[in-house]
Order: structure tokens, then sequence, then C-alpha cells
């Protein structure tokens, strides 16, 4: 199949024209090698993890990705930031194409580009006071700095006493811990944050602070974000912009609100109409499209779109032959599905069944009672 | 499914040091770094403060040694006292007899203290720096030089550490060099493999990834984050190993191979001599024997301890 | 999906089912706890109580939901409820009536015969409660045969009906693998089949669909909604996820610290919290059917910080409606109209909840 291209750019791309633009990720190509073999390791196959991914994300703002697990959002996230390795396209950040860098120049680099974990105590080296913490990538990059005062001004920006700083990683409360992964993440005064799962592993009572602190800084300073997350409702919260991924590929990106408000293809849906809302009267009342079965193995992902083993909305023409591309439905509103028009216009309708609740009561086919 | 523990720290306690009602952190006060906190826990184990008096019995008297006696080591000079069938006992001139060669057993065994003492520190050093060295290149550059360097300890691992001791002495010669160069190199590969099995498996921590993300350098990332949070388990070994080179060294001794001069006092060749001896006076192969055991169990409860103490698990 | 109001009167659950399996309380309910405490106390180490002054009760085919979060007792209330505490250094006190006993004084024996027979339990991680080296097959029908004297073929006949009930296609080949074979939310199915194995009276769910996606959650607690109605079997769900409680339990209890701080129907509940906790984590959370935009209102500090019970109140140093005496007097769980409310200051009766916290 298709053989990896190290870190070249299949079709050249300029640097972006648009001052306004921050990140611009241009075909973006993560497959991973899956090694077989009895004595020496060949190639058998590879993970087709991002598979293909275009983004922008304009100066300033939040760009929220979501997707449920396997669906390649972290290692999108990670190789955006060249931690995993990109094996095509390009990644430009700030007017450099981090994805062609190497060594040295990478590493300078990575004072521009940060990340926030999402195990808050596994990121963090136990052994390591927060004042080490919070000044070794200032050392690293050779930034001249006052320790006293640069410590204490990073921490009061996140909301942690002075105290803080000679105290140990393993004293602090979850949500305490996610604040000084953002602290060492702004030390370097970077243009790009990206945040992959940064509430997830917080208690429900203390997402809010760190969404809220994500927030302010961004306010403050300036920040562009990509933040990663499986929880629609913590994506829509923070993002200007969201983009759904399925299987290595967006399968659609909007504005927040249009995407909530109207989403266009059958994933994003089934999605939406997943997530529990804490109110029993929309809980009773809303229509729910439960997907069937599991998302299909990365490393053999389904032939033209990658969503019709699941979809719905599946139609006997083009889903399982034609790879759809992502194109603009409306202004700024991309879907990447044969026939969103045509399910958005209702003359295409789900599957049977694949529909439930909407006050309707439909006895559950499956029952226990034939038992003998 | 998961039982939950007793929680070390119950609910309504928290995990603020400083209390429910104060916040986090009012005091300006150190934290507790892990090292401190392990250390905080050995003070409190009682198997640490046994082992410990034990092992400071046992460097104390090999240390002040000569001064804890009248007489030179290895000398015979009462060896007329000594016929094949009686060996004389306790006396007010020789604390514990003397053996079978005419020397005071006191101090023999006073000055075996101090030969097991160097043995073991020296041989096991010489196999933790090896070890450690290895085990750093190994688990910090990965790729060939991982895998030669791990052929290379695996081939060392699949011979028997006595053999290969016993080889090493055969060919260096029998002298304390050897014996000390024998057990530290049968170590080797202990330590080189807890190493890097250590710093492997920290080196999938979110924190190296977070390190590499932050701009910190290879090297600096393996000494100065993988490196830390590995070497407790090789520490532990360590301690565990300086029981098993003394047993060794007693053992290479016993077999005929270890310090050929007999005026140098050493527990395991005492247990030789004794043997011919045992039924007129057992207690010549007794009291080494003792002796070795009793400082192994030293090294081995402090070691014990010195991993209940390290072990994240118990942390907090 | 429309949930289980019909449930509320428990002569709507399907008749039959349970016949000859043991006797309602005397009170008409399947399982009462009352005053349950849990205390944990190592050696060396000041004790612990992870759960006290706990009460509900539950009624044939009723859900019964238990919201909290980490260090809140709930997941050790279930364990309690089980017999599954380890009985060195945890000591338990108060009362599980199940028909018309209290199983906190049955033997281990006995409760081992009680559990997945009557009462059977899900747990959050899939991974965990099965048995990595042996095949599907055998662990359920295991279950089956240790219950029911069943042959080996009817046995295995029966696990693949389950298989089916729970949407795991082509059943006959799955009962030959091994648990990871499966996917998570495949596992999950599994060890559903396996709990309703024997149409328990009882199905307890410790975050059932935590470790999940959200379509496959949405699968599960699908599926678990039609099972537990066509067994007639009662459900307590015990989560931290007040979306997953909204859509599925009758009654929510809500606990801090160890102790239950509100009691009411859902609709009541999450139409007006009057606890600041709940109405602390209801603005907390964003949520999708909100207008985009609405600042969210996170509860200071953290879980961890808590004032002991029997000093005051628990969530007092995180509380925004504190007064002197939630420092001082340990507040009751009192009757409070149509709910049961653990506040000296509760938050009032009719504001919406957009204008609560602006002051």
């Amino acid at each position: 199949m298709r053989d990896p291209v190290t870190a070249q750019s299949a079709e050249p791309v300029a640097t972006p024209q648009d001052d306004d633009v921050l990140v611009s990720v241009r075909g973006l190509k993560v497959h991973f090698p899956i090694k077989g073999g009895a004595i020496l390791a060949r190639t058998t196959g590879h993970v087709y993890a991002v598979d293909g991914v275009d983004l922008e994300i304009r100066r300033g703002t939040t760009l929220g990705l979501v997707g449920e697990s396997g669906c390649g959002k972290s290692t999108l996230g990670r190789a955006i930031l060249r931690l995993s390795p990109v094996t095509e396209g390009s990644v430009w950040i700030d007017g450099v194409d981090v994805a062609t860098l190497q060594g040295e120049e990478l590493r300078r680099q990575r004072q521009n580009m940060q990340m926030v974990f999402q195990d808050p105590l596994a990121s963090l080296n136990p052994r390591q006071s927060i004042e080490t913490i919070l000044t070794e990538p200032l050392r690293a990059h050779g930034i001249a700095f006052d320790a006293r005062t640069k410590v204490r001004e990073l921490l009061d920006k996140v909301g942690l006493p002075a105290s803080a700083a000679r105290k140990y990683p393993h004293e602090f409360s979850g949500g305490q811990r996610q604040r000084i992964g953002i602290a060492r993440a702004i030390a370097m005064e970077p243009a790009f944050v990206i945040a992959d799962e940064p509430v997830s592993a917080l208690d429900v009572s203390i997402q809010a602070q760190v969404l809220n602190l994500l927030e302010e800084l961004q306010d403050e300073l300036g920040l562009t974000y990509l933040v990663i997350a499986h929880d629609l409702a913590v994506v829509r919260h923070v993002s200007d912009e969201v983009a759904v991924m399925y299987l290595g590929g967006i399968v659609e990106q909007a504005p927040s609100d249009d995407l909530y408000s109207e989403p266009l293809h059958p994933y994003t849906k089934a999605l939406m109409s997943a997530v529990p809302v804490p109110d029993p009267v929309v809980e009773e009342n809303r229509e729910r499209i439960l997907l069937t079965g599991d998302l299909p193995s990365p490393s053999n992902p389904p032939a033209g779109c990658r969503f019709h083993t699941r979809c719905p909305f599946r139609q006997e023409t083009r889903c399982d032959t034609e790879r759809p591309e992502l194109r603009e439905l409306r202004p700024g509103h991309r879907v990447a599905c044969h026939w969103a028009e045509e399910i958005e216009a209702g003359t295409i309708t789900p599957r049977a069944g694949a529909v439930t609740g909407g006050g309707g009561d439909e006895a559950g086919s499956l029952s226990f009672d034939q038992r003998g | 499914m998961t039982i939950p523990l007793p929680p070390a720290q119950g609910p309504f306690t928290g995990n603020d040091p400083s209390g429910p009602e104060t916040g986090a952190y009012e005091e300006d006060e150190r934290g507790l770094s892990l090292w401190r906190g392990a250390w905080r826990r050995l003070r409190r184990n009682p198997t640490a403060i046994v082992g410990a008096l034990i092992v400071l019995a046992f460097v104390v008297v090999a240390i002040i040694a000569p001064w804890l006696t009248p007489y030179e080591p290895g000398s015979t000079q009462w060896s007329g006292e000594v016929s094949p069938t009686s060996v004389p006992g306790p006396s007010p001139d020789h604390l514990l007899g003397l053996d079978r060669f005419g020397s005071d057993l006191y101090t023999q065994m006073l000055f075996g203290a101090r030969q097991s003492l160097v043995y073991g520190v020296v041989s096991t050093a010489l196999g933790l720096s090896v070890g450690t060295l290895l085990g750093v290149l190994a688990g910090g550059l990965g790729g060939w030089v991982d895998t030669v360097i791990m052929r290379a300890v695996d081939i060392m691992l699949s011979i028997p550490s006595l053999l290969l001791a016993v080889s090493i002495a055969a060919v260096l010669g029998q002298n304390a060099y050897s014996i000390m160069i024998a057990i530290g190199v049968a170590q080797v590969p202990i330590f080189a493999r807890l190493l890097r099995g250590s710093m492997l498996s920290q080196n999938k921590g979110d924190y190296v990834l977070a390190a590499t993300a932050l701009g910190i350098r290879r090297r600096r990332i393996i000494i100065g984050h993988v490196l830390p949070n590995s070497v407790g388990p090789t520490i532990v070994q360590a301690t565990l190993n300086l029981a098993t080179a003394i047993i060794e060294v007693a053992a290479l001794s016993f077999l005929g191979l270890g310090e050929s001069d007999p005026a140098v006092a050493e527990w395991g060749r005492m247990l030789v001599a004794a043997q011919d001896r045992f039924e007129a006076a057992p207690r010549l192969a007794l009291l080494p024997g003792f002796a070795i055991a009793v400082t192994a169990l030293g090294f081995t409860l402090l070691g014990e301890a010195m991993r209940e103490a390290l072990d994240p698990r118990t942390r907090r | 999906m429309t949930v289980t109001s019909e449930f509320l009167d428990s002569s709507a659950a399907p008749a039959g089912v349970h016949q000859g399996r043991g006797n309602l309380n005397g009170d008409g309910t399947l399982l009462s706890v009352r005053d349950l405490a849990v205390t944990f106390g190592v050696r060396g180490q000041r004790e612990a109580r992870a759960v006290d002054e706990v009460s509900f009760d539950i009624r044939p085919g009723e859900h019964i939901g238990l919201v909290g979060e980490s260090g809140s007792g709930k997941s050790v209330t279930s364990l309690a409820i089980m017999g599954l505490l380890p009985d060195r250094g945890v000591k338990t006190s108060g009362e599980v009536r199940y028909d018309n006993e209290n199983l906190l004084t049955w033997s281990s024996r006995r409760m081992s015969s009680l559990r997945g027979r009557d009462i059977a339990m899900v747990f959050q991680d899939p991974m965990t409660s099965l048995n990595p080296v042996v095949p599907i097959g055998t662990q359920v029908t295991e279950i089956l045969r240790r219950h029911f004297e069943l042959s080996k073929g009817d046995a295995l006949a029966r696990a693949g009906e389950l298989l089916q009930k729970v949407g795991i296609p082509d059943p006959k080949r799955r009962l030959k693998e091994y648990p990871h074979q499966l996917s998570g939310g495949m596992r999950q199915r599994m060890l559903i089949a396996m709990a309703l194995a024997c149409e328990p009276r009882l199905l307890i769910a410790d975050e059932p669909t935590t470790a999940l996606d959200v379509t496959i959650q949405a699968q599960i607690l699908e599926l678990l909604k039609e099972l537990v109605a066509d067994t007639g079997a009662a459900l307590l769900m015990i989560t931290h996820d007040l979306g997953v409680v909204a859509g599925l339990c009758d009654k929510v209890n809500v606990m801090y610290s160890g102790r239950i701080v509100e009691s009411a129907t859902r609709r009541v509940l999450f139409g007006n919290p009057r606890h600041p906790y709940t109405g602390g984590l209801l603005e907390s959370v964003p949520r999708l059917d909100s207008p985009r935009g609405a600042p969210l209102t996170p509860i200071p500090g953290s879980p961890t910080n808590v004032l002991p019970w029997t000093h005051g109140c628990a969530f007092a140093p995180r509380c925004r409606n504190a007064v002197d005496d939630c420092r001082r007097v340990t507040p009751a769980l009192r009757p409070d109209g149509d709910r049961e409310l653990r506040c000296h200051n509760p938050l009032s009766d009719d504001l919406p909840d957009d204008q609560r916290t602006d002051a």
C-alpha cells in the first residue's frame, strides 16, 4: 500500500500568506508500522492513525478537536508538536514548517509550541520541585530570568500561591497539578498550546476551574489553542471552531455554534445525541441516534467513507467505494459526507431502529422472557 | 474488580498537608520530596532499624577491629596448644578459644568481618558501577547500542554467577583481587538489566514526553529525569547484593579459590578449616557460619525495607 | 426510552419473574440500607470513615442513582452492600436489609451464594472484572452452572442466547474467545450478560460506562435500560456523571465525603437542586443544550478539601452559601418538602439556576 514518505510533503505547500493564521496543517499523515515476523522484525502493515488531515487555526482562537478513543486525535496533536513521527504532510506554526525540522532546530522551535497533558501527575517529574519544573525549560532554552520572580509570577498566573514553589507534585490535588502543568506550558510564552484532554482526569467539580483558567490565560496572553477532548460539551464550551475526527480523518469542521446547532455529518449527529444531559426533561424527550458496533481497526480502515460500516444513513452507492472529501457546504462549515445535503433536506433518513427516544416508546427488541 | 485499599489518608483528612481548613499551603515550608519521604518511611520501619543496626555493628567491628583485640590476625603463636583431637575452648586470654591453627578465634572473627566488608563492598561497587554504566547506555541510547549490550549481558546471565566467578578466579589466579573482580563481574548483568528495564518503562512516562515537548535536551532528559526515577530498584538490589557478595566470598574461599595467604582471616576459609575439627570444636564452624548468616540477613532486611520505602505504591 | 416511570409502582414490574426467589422486606422494599457506616483503619494510622449515615431504599424494579466524586464513598457503599469489602481493617455497621434479614451479618459463604444470583454487579473496568486466561464461554457457563443446575451443553446454549441478547454478534465464535480479543464496549456487554445471567433482583452498576466512549456509552445505557425493564430487576446506578442518572434513575442520592447530602426524585433534584454541592455540580459542567458562552461557575477547592463531618459540614470549605453554623454544627439529613437535604443554608427554592450564584 502507501509507502511512508519521511517528513516530506507530497505536494509542496507555500507558507500560508494569511497572517491571521497561526497554525496550518496540510495533508498530515501518521502511519505507524506494525512489526511482525518470527525472527527478523519486518513491517507487516501500518496503523493509519492520522490519514490526511488539513487544519487551520487563527491566531488567538481555539480549535476544538473531538473524537472517540482510537480516532487518532491524540496522535494528531502529538504529530503537530513533533512528538509523534510525521509520515507525510506539513505543519506550519508561526511561519515555520515544523514537520521538516530536525535536531537542534526543532528543539529551539519548541519554545513556541507547548502542550498540556491529560494526566497531570504522570506528566510532572515526581522528583522535581515545582520551582525546578517551572524553570527547567527556561534554562534549556537559555532564557534569562530571575528564578524567584519568574516562578512567583507563573504560579500567580495559574492561581497558586508562591509557597507552592518548593513543594513536589504529589503534594497537590489533581486540579492544582493541572495548574502546574499549565504554568509550565506557558513559562516560555509560546504562541501555540495544545491541550490534550486537559480536564478528563479531574473530578467533575473542578473541571470548570481548569477550563476557566485556560480561557483567562488565552485572553491575557493571546494564546492560540488546540483543545483535544472526547467530551463534546467541554470542547464546545472552550472552542471557537470545532473539528470532528473519525478513524484518522476530519469528518466535519465548523464554527462551534454552527456545528452544535446544525451538525451535518451523520457521525457528528450520533456523537451529539449520545452525550447525556443532566436534565431529566431533556433526556426523556431527546432523539438518540444509536450507532451499531465499534470503531473499526485503524490498521485496516474500511474502504470508501470510513464511517460507512456504522452509519445509519448509509446509501447503496458511493459510501463504500469513494472516500468523501471535506467540502465546504456553507461558509466555514465543512463536511466529509457524500450525502450531507440530502440528509439535511430530509430526503435520506436513518435506518429503522437507529433512532430511539423522542417520546416514542418502543419496548426493547431484546427480551429475557423467552426462557423456558 | 478493584476493592479500594483502605486509604492511607481517609476522605476526611485530605491530601493537603496543612489540613482541611487552612487551605493547601499557608506555611512557606519546603515540600516533601520523594527521597525525603522514602527516608522518613525507612526511619519508621522496624525492619529497617533491625537491618541497619546489624549492618552498622558489622561495619563498626570491621573498621575498629585492631582496637578490639590485643592480638595480630593470623598469628599462630599458640599452635602448640592445638592437637588433632582437642582445640582449646574459651578462656580469659582467648574469649572464643583458639582455632585449629592456633590463632585466636576472636581476633580471626573480627578481622574476618573486615575482609567480608572489603570484599563485599568492592565487588558490589564494581558490579554496580559497570552495570549502571551499561544499563544507562542501553536504556538511554536504545537502538543498536541497546541490542549489543543486552545480548552481551544475556550471555553473561546464562552462565551461573558462581561458575562465572570460579572461571574468573581460575584465570586471574588465586588472590584477593580475582575474588573481588569475579564477584563484581558476576553482578554486572543483574544491575545492567534492572536499570535498563526500569529506564525503559520510565521512558514511556508522560513526564518524559513532556520534557521532550518542552525542548529539554535528550542527554538532560536521560540523566536528569529518567535516571533519578529509575535508580530506586537498583539501590535496593545493591543492598541485597552485598549480602550475596559476602556469601559468595565465603563460598569461593570454601571452594579454595579465595585468598591463598592463610594469615588472612576470612569467614569462608575459617569454615573450610573447621571441617575436620567439627566434632572436637563445633564452634569453629558455627561462629563464622553464624556471622555470615547474620550479616547477610542484616543487608537483606535493610534492602527489603528500602524497597518498601521507595515503592511508589506506598507513597502518600 | 421513556424511562420506567411505570416502575415506580412495584406492581408494574413484570410479574412472575422472581417468584419463589425470596421475599420483599416487610415494608415492601427489595433492599433497604439503614445507617450504613464503613470505617477503614490501618495499623498505626488514623481511622477514616469512608461512608457514614447512608440510608436509602430500593423497591422492586426501581432505578436508584448514587452520585458523587472520587472519595464520596459511593463505591464503598456498593461494595459494603455486596459484602465485598476486605475483612481486615474495615469496620462496617448499620443494616442492609434484604429478604427481612441483615446482609451485613451474613457469612461470606452465604453472601457468595446471594451474589450473582440475587444481586449482581457490573464494574467500571470490564478488563479487570473478567479472567484474562479463561475463555468467555467458560466464564459465563460457570455462573449459570453454579446457580442453576444446568448441564454443560445447556449452559453453553443459554450462554449463547445471553450474548445474543446483549447484542454481541456471532456468539458461538465469541464464546471461544478470550476477554482481550473483545473491544471495551463488547467486554462491558459481556459483563452485563454475566450479571443478568441469573436474572438478579437487583443489579448494581458501578460506573459501568465511565471507561467507554460516548457512542458506546449510549449503546450500553440503552441496553441496560431494556434489560432491566425486561427482567424487572431493580438498578442501583453508581456514577459521577449527572447526565447518566438524569436519563435513567427514578431517585437520585447525591453523596459528598461519605454521606448523602441530597436525595430526591430526579425531576425534583435536577429541576431545583437545593444543596449547594448539587447546585454547584450542575453549574460547573458545560452542557450541550445550554447556550454557548454561558460562563461556568466552578466549585472552588478540591474534593480532598473537606471538613470532618463531626466538626460541621464537610462541604463548608468549598461552599459559597456557608454560614457560621456550617463550620460548627453537623447538619442532619432532614426531610425538606419533596426531598431530603443535609444543609444549614440551602439554595433558595425558586430562583432559576443562572441567577443564584450572582451574589
